[in-house]
């Protein structure tokens, strides 16, 4: 099919296809160009590649069905856009978090937004030819995916953040490996700025190419680290604070030219301040009193004694994943039925809890917000990201819509290498981070 | 087993039976794959190539991003009916003797997308060797995978230059 | 707070008189429902002082079938100077939905009517380019139309087994 770019393009250039199967790991995106020699001409962006309909399969699942659906759109940032989907449902059920759950998603949050970072500017690193900061990114994701597994069950598509709070509570021993993880990226940081912040070579390459101005940026709704490289104060957890982020102390990172450095730079620093966050919320968490159950009746033994009456005494489950445990419950979900997985013990041992079980998944049953429509918007690793949510009063969306921060970012592709090389479209669009699953939905 | 004469193959299918175990030690342990990747399964990619779980050690890290000098096509997360022709024409593309690795369950079979755009596994539109499931499938998932597609290949009879292949 | 939004839609129902049909506020979101034919008019005035919304956030579309009319225009829009997100709605009929584009006022406006015209079949008067963005030319339907089946797919190549 003759795109825009072959039926406009002049007879003496040269056009050269970026194809969807790119060398680049940034997914699948097309960038046809229009080159005179070396200079590109024009150019032009075909998307698509990964459109697998996620708004219209979202209307066939329930509320809590859909929450796999969510991981896998920003893939580098999972947890981010749990927190974003949830958060705009809990807007419209009008729930509360308890405390502790509010801390948690903050720390995962910011794990997720951390290792989002590291892969992004591991990857625009890497195909400007710095292959060894890739290997010490990809070593430091590691590090905070072991820490992400520990308590969520899973490295990267976690459905940790449930609606009314998270699955599960933190891991016993989460302290340490969190400690251990922070320390790691700290030394991967300090060993990329030493490696990249005044190397000639990528100077050469990002220094002054491909600048974005200001009105430019807010013409093409830029959010995000993008934005904030030229100079634009938005970030939505100062702007529009959620979960805790008015009571830690730090700081959002601004550039001033717009260029690939300054987008490098922004992401640079805003990983030590989320290292920052990481480390006040893990000191300032509110500790339970309530342990996980070590010791108790095997759950088995507790099914077959329920037969006759309610068993009192605690039943032993595994510290996560086997079920959650009704003693931690108040923590981490919010109080109200019907929003929340009832905890294993009751499912398993009582009728109530059965019942209760049971109609949550029931179709028809289960999470039914009032008729109307939210929107809600995170700060997600690119930006803003958004989720408008329209329901009628049953058990799946009518409509689901995602306010996907690249998709704005990657649309001002086509201004920003005009005029350039072909080199340098390279940093460019590794800067942008552009995540398929996000761009297309 | 007493008293039967054990019928020995002929020198020559003995030398050609070892020279076949020989290419297939050889070609297992050089494998340069083509990352086909599109979706979240390439940060699994990108974990299971890195210094934690190296897929060098196996002799499959170096990356070549041409089809014409790869011979694994490592097709790594979701594929789109938009998408397909591509998958196609690399595939096309590879030259002879080469596997195929389906590499998470939307590769598989369509994964948890059973709707208009996803293709519903790409064994609909390529041969597969081996199918790694896992949404995303854990390194260590990837390297057992990686590990059956080398026995597979030391197994197997091996192209040479003067048969022909069976289309 | 709550003057300070009450302000912003109070301000446009005083400037368009009529062409207002419903504004309120609900969950703590702005919401104004304007008549088609007024859209760019109403969107180059919130660009301007005194609502300075200078950002387009989000533009999408909802699909009530069996209402009409049918569809839906919802447009987010958003001012970095007051830290304040308006929605706008407004709805278009079935047959032949029209409106106009936003692409002289915000850039980005320029994909996002292109991915509502190709999931939605809405055409955008006025706007550069108007083609298919997610699927490709020669798809049939618009895909997130309600009656559009989940499952019909249209493969590009003859598929095996």
């Amino acid at each position: 099919m003759p795109s825009r770019l072959q039926r406009q393009a002049r007879q003496d250039t040269l056009l050269l296809n970026m194809g969807p199967s790119h060398p680049a790991m940034h997914g699948t995106i097309r960038i046809m160009l229009e080159l005179d020699g070396e200079r590109i001409v024009n150019s032009e962006v075909e998307v698509g590649y990964l459109h697998r309909g996620f708004e219209k399969t979202c209307e066939h699942r329930t509320y809590f069905n859909l929450l796999p659906y969510t991981d896998r759109l920003n893939y580098v940032s999972p947890l981010i856009n749990n927190l974003g989907y949830v958060m705009t449902l809990e807007k419209m059920l009008g729930l509360e978090v308890p405390e502790r759950a509010k801390y948690i998603r903050v720390i995962m949050s910011e794990l997720s937004r951390i290792s989002d970072h590291l892969t992004c500017l591991a990857a625009m690193a890497m195909e400007c030819g710095a292959f060894t900061v890739f290997l010490y990114k990809m070593k430091a994701r590691e590090f905070l995916w072991d820490v992400v597994e520990q308590t969520t069950g899973a490295r990267m598509t976690t459905s940790y953040i449930r609606i009314g709070g998270v699955r599960a509570d933190l891991h016993p021993d989460f302290d340490t490996g969190l400690r251990k993880a922070v320390s790691e990226t700290r030394n991967v940081l300090k060993d990329v700025h030493g490696l990249l912040d005044k190397n000639k070579i990528f100077l050469n390459r990002t220094r002054d190419v491909a600048v974005m101005s200001r009105e430019d940026a807010i013409a093409f709704g830029w959010t995000g680290p993008c934005l904030r490289s030229t100079g634009v104060y938005y970030d939505v957890r100062k702007a529009f604070p959620y979960l805790v982020y008015d009571r830690l102390d730090w700081e959002v990172p601004l550039g001033d030219r717009g260029d690939n450095y300054d987008r490098y730079m922004v992401r640079m620093l805003e990983m030590e301040q989320s290292l920052r966050i990481i480390e006040q919320a893990a000191i300032r968490i509110p500790r339970t009193p309530r342990a996980f159950c070590v010791d108790g009746i095997d759950p088995a033994d507790a099914i077959r004694a329920s037969r006759r009456r309610r068993p009192e005494e605690n039943i032993r489950l595994s510290p996560n994943l086997e079920g959650s445990e009704k003693t931690l419950h108040p923590d981490i979900l919010s109080r109200g039925s019907g929003f929340a997985v009832p905890p294993k013990e009751d499912t398993y041992t009582t009728i109530e809890g059965l019942i209760s079980h049971f109609k949550f998944f029931m179709r028809g049953h289960g999470i039914r917000p009032p008729k109307g429509e939210a929107y809600c918007a995170v700060e997600g690793g690119n930006g803003e990201l958004g989720f408008y949510i329209v329901s009628d009063g049953t058990d799946r969306p009518y409509r689901l819509h995602l306010r996907a921060p690249c998709f704005h970012v990657v649309s001002a592709l086509e201004h920003l290498i005009r005029g350039r090389y072909v080199a340098d479209v390279i940093p460019t669009f590794g800067s942008m981070n552009m995540i398929g699953g996000e761009l297309d939905r | 087993m007493s008293g039967e004469k054990i019928k020995r193959p002929p020198v020559g299918q003995f030398i050609t039976t070892q020279f076949n175990s020989l290419l297939g030690w050889a070609r297992k342990f050089s494998l340069f794959h083509y990352p086909f990747v599109t979706a979240c399964c390439g940060m699994e990619y990108m974990s299971a190539a890195c210094a934690h779980f190296d897929i060098d050690r196996f002799g499959a890290g170096w990356t070549r991003f041409s089809p014409r000098q790869s011979d694994m096509l490592l097709v790594v997360g979701t594929i789109t009916h938009k998408e397909a022709p591509v998958l196609k024409t690399v595939y096309d593309q590879m030259a002879e003797p080469k596997w195929v690795i389906a590499f998470g369950t939307c590769a598989v079979s369509g994964g948890i997308y059973d709707n208009y755009a996803v293709v519903q596994g790409i064994d609909q539109i390529i041969p597969v060797d081996v199918y790694i499931p896992g949404c995303p499938p854990r390194p260590e998932t990837v390297l057992d995978g990686l590990l059956k597609l080398q026995e597979k290949i030391q197994h197997q009879e091996q192209e040479w230059r003067w048969k022909r292949r069976k289309p | 707070m709550e003057m300070e939004e009450a302000k912003t839609l109070a301000l446009l129902e005083q400037t368009f008189p009529g062409e207002v049909i419903e504004a309120g506020i609900s969950l703590g979101d702005e919401i104004a429902v304007i008549v088609p034919e007024a859209l760019i008019r109403v969107a180059s005035f919130m660009k301007n002082p005194p609502g300075e919304f200078t950002m387009l956030l989000d533009l999408t579309c909802v699909d009530y079938r069996g209402e009409e009319p049918r569809f839906e225009m919802v447009y987010h829009l958003f001012s970095l100077s007051k830290n304040k997100r308006l929605r706008i709605k407004t709805r278009l009929p079935e047959k032949n939905p029209r409106i106009a584009s936003l692409t002289s006022l915000w850039k980005n406006a320029n994909w996002l009517e292109r991915e509502v015209y190709d999931l939605f079949g809405i055409v955008f008067e006025g706007h550069p380019d108007l083609r298919r963005i997610f699927m490709w030319e020669g798809f049939d339907g618009h895909p997130l139309r309600k009656d559009y089946p989940l499952r019909r797919s249209q493969p590009l190549i003859r598929l095996r087994d």
